[in-house]
């Protein structure tokens, strides 16, 4: 099971938006529940919980270092290349 | 509860900066009800940490917001501008996109708000419903049409 952790400001709003959309995207692509697991945060509490996770996607920008892969997850909002950034999380995951 | 109201679309708005456009909205949702005294300062805040410009396309959109506990009930607040209003990039903060549409989202509830948001999102997307949505010059087409897509949302 891979874990993914989706951030955005206050945790709120825009991470739900992006945590649906990207869980709707990998099961299409056979990835469903059994396979990745979600959680939603703020960006302010990344930090401590980041280690607990394989994954994490953020709608803000976010470039500190905290161990686990970070990629922007803006397109899952916008619609503009969200399936390029579907298959950045696949491989971040080594998903198969 | 209706979650778009007629007292809270604004069409062709015209400001000259994002902190203007943002304190004109915020402070309209304040005074309808719908938000403490603090929502206003809470969004402008907000928006310079985690700026909420999306780079959607020829017309692009911001999605202003604030903390739940600024709240008191859930709504929200849609303007369009005459003359776009230059927003920071959501996804790379240090730069800005000209905005002509601006949806602030007033939250209370923190969970469960998934079928708003993915209205939002789809308006977001769909660019041919963001250029209509700029041709409305009255408040009551804007409402009109924004209210299609959202009443069946209810909170």
């Amino acid at each position: 099971m891979k874990k993914i952790l989706v951030a955005c400001g206050s945790g709120i709003a825009t991470s739900t938006v992006a945590r649906n959309k990207l869980e709707e995207e990998l099961k299409k692509r056979g990835f469903g529940s059994d396979k990745v697991s979600f959680s939603q945060t703020s960006i302010p509490q990344l930090r401590s919980q980041a280690n607990d996770y394989d994954l994490i996607v953020t709608t803000a920008k976010y470039t500190e270092d905290v161990g686990t892969p970070v990629i922007n997850g803006l397109a899952f909002l916008t619609g503009i290349n969200m399936d390029n950034t579907v298959d950045q999380v696949i491989s971040a995951l080594h998903l198969q | 509860m209706e979650i778009i109201h007629k007292n809270l679309v604004f069409p062709n708005k015209k400001f000259k900066n994002d902190h203007d456009a943002l304190s004109f909205l915020a402070l309209e949702v304040e005074n309808a009800g719908y938000a403490r005294s603090t929502y206003k300062d809470a969004v402008l805040a907000r928006e310079k940490i985690f700026p909420t410009g999306l780079p959607t396309g020829k017309i692009n959109v911001a999605i202003p917001h604030a903390d739940s506990e600024h709240v008191i009930t859930s709504t929200l607040a849609v303007m369009t501008l005459k003359e776009p209003v230059d927003f920071h990039n959501m996804g790379e903060p240090k730069s800005t996109l000209p905005v002509s549409i601006v949806i602030m989202m007033a939250i209370a509830e923190p969970k469960g708000q998934l079928s708003m948001l993915q209205k939002i999102m789809g308006i977001v997307q769909d660019s041919q419903h963001l250029k209509q949505l700029m041709k409305y010059t009255t408040a009551e087409e804007l409402f009109a049409d924004l209210n299609q897509i959202f009443q069946e949302v209810h909170i």
